[in-house]
């Protein structure tokens, strides 16, 4: 593709500094708009915590509190104040990251976030290696050859992955292949016979065990780990794979591959080197916004697969109606969200030229 | 087949065809006719939609019927005959207290079935007001708004819908409350971009000039353009709703038992999985089939009536 010639400026100006220029006002709306954004979150779970019907007196200090201990709670959690000073409060709650009391465990929301965190980032992570190892390939092949039998598994696999309920394929995995089959392990993240062995150093049990040079244990996560990461891998396969097939479809209709063809290049030399490159930023920009969707997968694996991670901890907090833990969650989550996006935002615009 | 029936009624379909086919259009009811009959062409050479949509008809017919399909009474619990395996007396087997499982996914139809058409039922206009609103006017309010669908947006639906019904209180209303305030950010996003590249068109600025007001040009010129688009999301939408409802269900926070919803079924069976597997595999097989379904059908629309695809 040829650019059009860009007329030339009437006032030469240096370069750089017009570079820098553009750079700088696209960097401070992006800035503007993340900061938007984040206010917009913080009043959003403000509104979910304080406004929806669940009093909080009531549910720390239970239905049998006199009316003195009530009101003494009310004024210490700030209810008599009026809304916009709680909001303020709670604003700078937030920013010095003060989430409150869990009141499940007593501790700390933002302590026992970082206590169970760890758990489900292991479990995400392999997930989205398993999710990436197989969903890029599936989705070139599929269209490489489009139309054959391999594209019309790769989206019949994809369409299983959108379709079938996580939780649903969680217990299903666990009669077949543990209690049917015997391949892996059961529930939780570690046996009972290894769990006090490994010093806790990362947190990441995988990355504990192997630093630690006890395999058996390590063959153990690994064992545990294995059966929820490729159920929740499944579905990021579904959404990569389907992705990187319609971009490479797209690319395979330029013609720098029909030159490419043309000078003598294999098929697969074309598609993997060449066009491939072009696809490279794009797909992944799909793969960070998968790995933030896997953590709203892991909310209800977790639950299947007993695993004691973030999902879990949310899920146990909701029944409970520990609005502290469930907001401090939510908060969390929406973080991430907009993180990962501003990301893949930066990706971009630093690898793909067109977006300056 | 036709060729030799009588000529009554071979005739009759014949003329309606021509009448179908006829190369210029004499009413705008043939007009409308005909394109109606081409969409329908288009959807017959498309197998996956069909079975989609053949699968979406027998289970709304489950629904719809429940009363007359289901076998046993779904509450009626039996102890003696717990858990026993798929059987003729009971076609999809017995679950933990000796209830009917093939009547209960019956009679669940009916509860997916609700949630996802009153979610849809709500999420569409509200996504479609917004959307072609912020679109239209643009400026401030366009910033606003698309703000709060960004804001909306950093959430997973799930975990916002968790969040909600937390508050709310577990039922199926407070879930449709929940799915809904975590579903129409994405509709009013779409239906903003159709709008986008229709307010310069033409025809827009013609009726701006006839004096229309912005509300009548939203309401009764961008709006009915930006509905095929609309539909086909909120087609594939439901896949994910189904999804989201029959998760809520099964963490306990959707339908409450002794409710048939297919998740809430799923969670109460979890327990006796691994001796009796049926009690979960066939809750979720109907929670896979629906969603299945509308992800088929939903894909087949968009080929049919989004003009800019494919």
């Amino acid at each position: 593709m040829v650019d059009a010639p860009i007329a030339l400026p009437r006032r030469p100006a240096a370069p750089g500094r017009r570079v820098f220029s553009s750079w700088a006002l696209a960097g401070g709306r992006t800035v503007l708009s993340v900061a938007v954004t984040l206010f917009g979150l913080a009043a959003l779970t403000f509104f979910i915590g304080r406004l929806l019907p669940l009093d909080p007196v009531t549910a720390i200090l239970g239905d049998n509190a006199t009316q003195a201990a009530y009101d003494a709670m009310y004024r210490q959690l700030g209810l008599d104040q009026p809304l916009w000073v709680q909001f303020l409060r709670y604003l700078r709650d937030i920013a010095s990251l003060d989430l409150g009391t869990a009141l499940t465990t007593g501790k700390p929301v933002v302590e026992d976030i970082a206590r169970v965190f760890p758990a489900t980032l292991e479990l995400a992570t392999v997930a989205i290696i398993i999710g990436t190892g197989l969903g890029i390939p599936f989705g070139v092949l599929a269209a490489m050859y489009r139309d054959s039998a391999v594209d019309h598994i790769v989206r019949v696999v994809g369409l299983l992955g959108y379709s079938a309920p996580t939780f649903w394929l969680g217990l299903m995995g666990l009669v077949l292949f543990y209690a049917t089959l015997g391949w892996v392990g059961g529930p939780g993240r570690i046996d009972f016979m290894y769990e006090y062995d490994i010093e806790p150093m990362t947190g990441f049990l995988l990355l504990d065990t192997a630093l630690q040079g006890q395999w058996e244990a390590f063959a153990d996560v690994f064992s545990h780990v294995i059966l929820p990461a490729s159920i929740l891998g499944f579905s990021a396969l579904a959404y990569i794979s389907r992705m990187t097939r319609s971009f490479m479809i797209e690319q395979l209709g330029q013609e720098y591959v029909v030159a490419a063809r043309v000078k003598g290049l294999s098929w697969a030399r074309t598609v993997w080197v060449h066009a491939f490159r072009n696809i490279a930023v794009q797909v992944v920009t799909v793969v960070a916004l998968s790995y933030a969707f896997l953590l709203e997968g892991a909310v209800l694996t977790e639950t299947v697969f007993a695993w004691p991670g973030f999902g879990r901890y949310l899920t146990n907090t909701l029944l409970a109606g520990d609005m502290n833990a469930v907001v401090g969650c939510t908060l969390l989550i929406g973080v991430i969200f907009v993180t990962l996006n501003l990301v893949c935002d930066l990706l971009y615009r630093i690898f793909d030229p067109r977006t300056r | 087949m036709s060729a030799d029936m009588p000529s009554d009624t071979a005739s009759q379909p014949a003329s309606l065809r021509a009448w179908l086919h006829a190369p210029v259009p004499t009413s705008p009811f043939q007009a409308r006719a005909q394109q109606l009959w081409l969409k329908l062409l288009r959807l017959t050479g498309n197998p996956p939609a069909l079975l989609g949509l053949a699968i979406l008809l027998v289970i709304a017919m489950m629904a719809v019927f429940a009363p007359l399909i289901a076998t046993h009474d779904i509450y009626a619990q039996d102890l003696a005959t717990r858990l026993q395996p798929p059987s003729a007396a009971h076609w999809l087997g017995t679950d933990e207290l000796g209830r009917d499982v093939f009547s209960r996914i019956v009679y669940g139809a009916r509860i997916t079935l609700t949630i996802a058409g009153l979610t849809a039922l709500i999420v569409a206009p509200i996504g479609l007001l917004v959307g072609t609103t912020s679109g239209y006017l643009g400026g401030w309010v366009d910033i606003v708004l698309m703000r709060v669908v960004d804001i909306f947006l950093a959430f997973p639906s799930l975990v916002l819908a968790l969040a909600f019904v937390a508050a709310l209180g577990p039922g199926i209303q407070n879930a449709i409350i929940a799915i809904s305030l975590a579903a129409w950010p994405p509709i009013a996003r779409l239906a903003r971009a159709e709008t986008l590249s229709i307010r310069s068109s033409d025809y827009i600025a013609a009726v701006r000039l006839q004096g229309a007001s912005s509300l009548r040009i939203i309401l009764s010129h961008v709006v009915p353009m930006c509905l095929p688009s609309v539909v086909v999301r909120t087609t594939l939408n439901m896949a994910s709703i189904i999804l989201t409802a029959a998760g809520l269900g099964f963490l306990g926070l959707g339908a409450q038992p002794p409710s048939p919803e297919w998740g809430a079924m799923l969670s109460s069976g979890r327990e006796f999985v691994l001796t009796s597997w049926w009690i979960a595999a066939i809750p979720g097989c109907a929670i896979l089939l629906t969603s299945l379904a509308f992800n088929l059908f939903g894909d087949g629309l968009r080929d049919i009536l989004d003009p800019h695809h494919g």
